[in-house]
């Protein structure tokens, strides 16, 4: 698995998909970080679906990390994107064939991919925090926002609180888009069927059936992001989430375990 | 006491649906031995190259691959290097990098990555992206992949594919370089005459059926070898032929030509039977059976 797991990162480390991962990461989270703090004033709202978001709560302590925290959807979509390809390259390229004669053990593989793949979400999202943070102390500045609160330990816990929710939702879709990618072993299909669920399926009727986001995994790892809502608790959107997941990937490795490898 | 095996299968079979992929195949490779492995398009024999190497599960039958079981790859692979269905790679990284991937997957060291660059005449591209390469580059890297573990059998499907003939001679060299140190070639190939040149056995597939598994020189023993004798006037064709049988030989007008079976010690007598007769010969040529003609006698392509 270990050799898996180095084998994987030399896939992952090339500029063509790292440099763009990180560029893909520095435009989502500048474009929340800008919305949330230029549009502060703004009678149109700065978060997400129209919420406003006050000064007086960008002021306190976990409004150093509000920015990162609400990126956590976009990342989550970035990491679907390239959990999806990484897993679903193998079959177009042909290269499973030969991952599989160097290492029988298909579980072996599975589990080395993702983990190579949990440790770049890792580098992702602290990228994004940096990012996120970096640019929130602009435009604190740019706003007149108060940042005192934001030196504090209350808010180094709020950041660190922050950093491990949007890691766990980030690599859930990362596992969500890792399913699709063994299931379609095609990367087209299976990050625009995940794109489509996610961002339109669950959006859409999240948004016009009254409590039905407690069922969609995105929805729920969008709530773990954010450490729980008033209507959805975060030990239940962690654990039905994961719930989920789990139970997709075993689905998906007994599958990828069992058949042929034939093209 | 017979040769150790690399390879040996016994009734194994493959079905797709109603489809036999493979049909109760029987044949065995001796050790160090280069083998062709041949038959038409779809009669098999890359459904059975993944079955040996633990990629399709067979329907029944099984059989060994360096004194393992093909159910337990685990144990053998990691003396067998491989390129199946040509070349595979990932296009945005190096031959180099597309080199390590596999070594580091399969535990091996890092630093004959660049000798085996050299081997097959990649040495001076090692550092250029995969999508760049020309089919005959791939298909060197796809050999050099294949021999990234040392291997103690080389399974190779086509290749030759896409090399130039400069290309093909050097990979022939090579293979019997490696034979001849002591690892198996098993080798499927549609150049019958490459087969022919390089293998000491054959194994012929026709319809996922094997029809033939042995040595090569056996086979080509048991075709029967012609004579082509060409007279200086065409009008002679007919009474040529009548000679040849009158002598109890099979003869048969081709063209301009009259193809006689026959060893080459028929050629005097029949060329004194043709002078006798008053015919001028201007051309007799003994033709040994070529595996080509082999395969297509055997296989009815």
């Amino acid at each position: 698995m270990w050799n898996v797991f180095r084998a994987e990162l030399t896939k992952l480390r090339r500029p063509s998909l790292s440099v763009s991962t990180l560029l893909a990461v520095t435009f989502v989270t500048s474009l929340i970080t800008s919305v949330l703090f230029l549009l502060v004033d703004s009678p149109e709202g700065n978060g997400e679906r129209g919420m406003r978001i006050s000064r007086d709560v960008l002021s306190l302590p976990t409004g150093i990390s509000l920015s990162f925290s609400n990126t956590a959807g976009l990342l989550g979509v970035v990491a679907l994107c390239v959990f999806a390809a990484q897993t679903a390259q193998e079959y177009t390229y042909g290269t499973l064939r030969n991952l599989l004669v160097r290492q029988p053990s298909r579980m072996k593989i599975l589990l080395g991919k993702l983990g190579a793949m949990k440790l770049f979400a890792i580098a992702m999202v602290t990228f994004s925090a940096i990012v996120g943070i970096a640019l929130s102390y602009l435009y604190a500045g740019v706003k007149d926002i108060s940042t005192q609160a934001w030196s504090t330990p209350d808010a180094k816990t709020a950041v660190w609180h922050s950093f491990i929710n949007v890691l766990i939702a980030t690599i859930g879709y990362g596992i969500f888009g890792m399913i699709l990618g063994l299931l379609f072993r095609s990367p087209i299909s299976a990050i625009s069927i995940g794109v489509i669920w996610n961002l339109i399926f669950e959006g859409l009727l999240s948004a016009f059936v009254k409590n039905i986001d407690r069922y969609f995994p995105g929805q729920l790892l969008s709530t773990v992001a954010t450490g729980g809502t008033d209507r959805i608790s975060y030990q239940y959107a962690l654990f039905t989430s994961y719930g989920f997941l789990l139970g997709g990937l075993a689905i998906v490795a007994f599958l990828f375990k069992k058949r042929d490898v034939a093209n | 006491m017979s040769s150790p095996l690399a390879l040996d299968v016994a009734d194994l079979s493959k079905k797709y649906g109603d489809r036999m992929a493979l049909s109760h195949a029987n044949f065995e490779v001796p050790m160090g031995s280069i083998c062709g492995f041949v038959g038409p398009n779809g009669s098999g024999k890359t459904t059975t190259i993944r079955m040996l190497l633990g990629l399709i599960t067979p329907t029944t039958g099984g059989g060994h691959v360096l004194g393992e079981s093909i159910i337990e790859p685990e144990k053998y692979l990691p003396r067998v290097g491989a390129m199946i269905e040509g070349p595979a790679f990932y296009p945005a990284l190096t031959g180099f990098q597309n080199l390590n991937v596999l070594a580091k997957i399969g535990g091996f060291a890092t630093d004959s990555i660049s000798g085996l660059l050299e081997l097959v005449g990649l040495g001076d591209r090692g550092g250029s992206k995969y999508k760049t390469y020309s089919l005959g580059m791939k298909q060197r890297l796809g050999i050099a992949a294949a021999l990234l573990p040392n291997p103690k059998l080389l399974v190779l499907d086509e290749p030759t594919n896409g090399l130039d003939p400069a290309g093909i001679h050097e990979i022939r060299t090579l293979f019997r370089e490696l034979a001849d140190s002591g690892t198996t070639v098993f080798v499927s190939s549609h150049l019958l005459s490459e087969i022919e040149m390089i293998s000491d056995h054959l194994v012929m597939l026709r319809l996922g059926k094997v029809i033939f598994s042995g040595k090569t020189s056996d086979l080509l023993a048991k075709q029967q070898p012609v004579i082509v004798a060409k007279p200086e006037n065409v009008s002679d064709l007919n009474k040529l032929a009548q000679i040849a049988t009158a002598a109890g030989h099979k003869a048969t007008i081709m063209e301009n030509t009259v193809h006689v079976t026959g060893t080459s010690d028929f050629s005097a007598k029949l060329n004194k039977a043709a002078f006798e007769a008053g015919i001028i010969l201007a051309s007799l040529t003994p033709v040994k059976a070529s595996l080509e003609e082999t395969f297509f006698e055997m296989t009815g392509e």
